[in-house]
């Protein structure tokens, strides 16, 4: 960083230059990829951004055993492939490996709950780094928590890797909800609500004011056709991550690229019937009764 | 006066705020009918090989390109800037641009998300620095003769216009000081 006064000051990695991205953002779909030719299929059909993982949650939760950050190599392999934001995932509280991936010039860090948590306490401190963090929630007080480290991005968690839509709606409408009870509460209410929320009262006082989060919300965990990108859209993420749902479909390209059209047209039912036609099909999916690891419920 | 913001994808909520602020009305142009009745349009930043595509699918490009054409005023930032350039750099071979202003930029020309910064910028138009945010942002390599540079960092012109299409390599959308929206809004 150059002096203050010189006519060349610039500031890197302030809070709004990292929150600047996630703004920049929204109204895309972010891919889940694991090799550099999925990430080429992903920005030929219109991703804003990838997120470049060794195995798709599908895959983790089908295969076990601890999930952790992936190879540079291959990380840098799909940075050398497109020229939209590369993100990438850290375990929760994994700070080394955030510091890996920022050295490594990743655009955004998603610290995780689909990776095995490293630290059953502690998330990272997302104030201590350059690059921007997102971070899962499935309630409003997990969202305001992780934003009070340094979330610069929120995304609703779903459930990972089930091509099944209902935890994202559950937990987009708990978030919304709170919100807009929030917007209704006097202010004496609001210290009772950051006391049940378990988050930063100065944050709370915000939402009561501008009736949203600090930072954007998107929607992830679950979506597997055009219709549900709109749907999460429909209900408010500004908007959305799509995992297992492109990959693990029979045919990836026309899926990816209807899913970026309907999530720009989400409002127009016409068109989301124009792009949902003969799509092949989509990832089989699972019963939420059917599992017996939940994602979500790793966070704190 | 009503003012179109491309919301294709990006940061079109940003400005339909900053406009707001301004005192004009707004609507989200994603589709040809969309363009009907605006006096000018906004395209924000984003992802522009993402709008690229996205005005080909909606079949938004030609009219959008025929209103452009015809002289409607535009406010193009970041990705914005580069689907209204001559030419881009570091671009896919398909992406599409409309060529309104004479100038070659280099797609993420500042580099990636970690070299994002903020800046102080002058220009005479306005009395005291604009505080700019540029995220991955395009970089100007070539002005052409018809283009007035009104504004630049380090050398590098970041504000620029060529009759009424403005473009900046930064974010006035993300700061809550309006005035470049106005100053745009004058000259509509």
């Amino acid at each position: 960083m150059s002096s203050p006064d010189s006519p060349t000051a610039r500031a890197t990695g302030t809070y709004p230059v990292k929150r600047g991205l996630a703004e920049m953002l929204k109204g895309g779909v972010i891919m889940d990829v694991v090799t550099p030719e999925q990430a080429r299929i992903a920005e030929d059909a219109g991703a804003c951004a990838v997120m470049a993982l060794e195995r798709v949650p599908a895959d983790i939760r089908r295969d076990g055993g601890v999930s952790r950050m992936s190879d540079p190599e291959m990380i840098e392999g799909i940075q050398a492939m497109v020229s939209i934001p590369v993100m990438a995932k850290v375990r929760i509280g994994h700070f080394v490996e955030a510091q890996i991936l920022e050295s490594l010039g990743v655009d955004f860090i998603d610290e995780s709950e689909v990776l095995t948590p490293a630290d059953e306490a502690h998330h990272i401190d997302k104030y201590k780094f350059t690059v921007p963090f997102v971070c899962g929630a499935t309630n409003l007080g997990e969202a305001l928590r992780r934003i009070s480290e340094g979330a610069c991005m929120i995304r609703s968690k779903g459930e990972a890797g089930t091509g099944n839509i209902v935890e994202a709606v559950r937990h987009l409408r708990s978030i919304i909800g709170d919100m807009k009870k929030i917007t209704q509460a006097d202010s004496a209410e609001l210290f009772e609500w950051a006391k049940r929320l378990q988050a930063p009262l100065s944050l709370v006082q915000e939402i009561a004011e501008t009736g949203w989060l600090p930072v954007p919300m998107f929607c992830a965990g679950g979506i597997a056709t055009p219709a549900d990108a709109a749907l999460a859209m429909q209900l408010g993420a500004e908007a959305v991550f799509v995992g297992s749902g492109i990959f693990k479909s029979d045919d990836p390209s026309p899926r990816a690229k209807a899913i970026v059209e309907a999530t720009t047209h989400f409002r127009d039912a016409s068109i989301l019937a124009k792009v949902s036609r003969g799509l092949g099909a989509p990832m089989t999916g699972i019963g939420m009764d059917e599992i017996n690891q939940r994602f979500a419920e790793r966070g704190w | 006066m009503l003012v179109g913001v491309l919301a294709l994808q990006g940061a079109f909520a940003a400005h339909e705020l900053a406009l707001a602020e301004c005192g004009v009305q707004c609507r989200q142009v994603r589709v040809a009918a969309d363009l009907d009745g605006i006096a000018a349009l906004v395209m924000p930043g984003g992802e522009s090989t993402t709008m690229s595509r996205l005005l080909v699918t909606s079949g938004l490009f030609d009219p959008l390109a025929q209103r452009i054409a015809d002289g409607l005023a535009v406010f193009g930032t970041c990705a914005g800037m580069i689907l209204l350039s001559a030419e881009v750099l570091d671009g896919r071979p398909d992406q599409v641009s409309f060529g309104a202003i004479d100038i070659t930029v280099r797609r993420n020309g500042y580099g990636r998300q970690v070299d994002s910064f903020e800046a102080d910028i002058e220009m005479p138009q306005l009395d005291s620095p604009f505080h700019a945010v540029f995220i991955r942002a395009p970089k100007v390599e070539r002005v052409g003769a018809a283009v007035e540079v009104i504004a630049s960092h380090a050398g590098v012109p970041v504000l620029a216009r060529q009759g009424s299409v403005f473009v900046a390599s930064f974010h006035p959308e993300l700061t809550p000081d309006y005035r470049l929206h106005s100053l745009f809004l004058q000259e509509v």
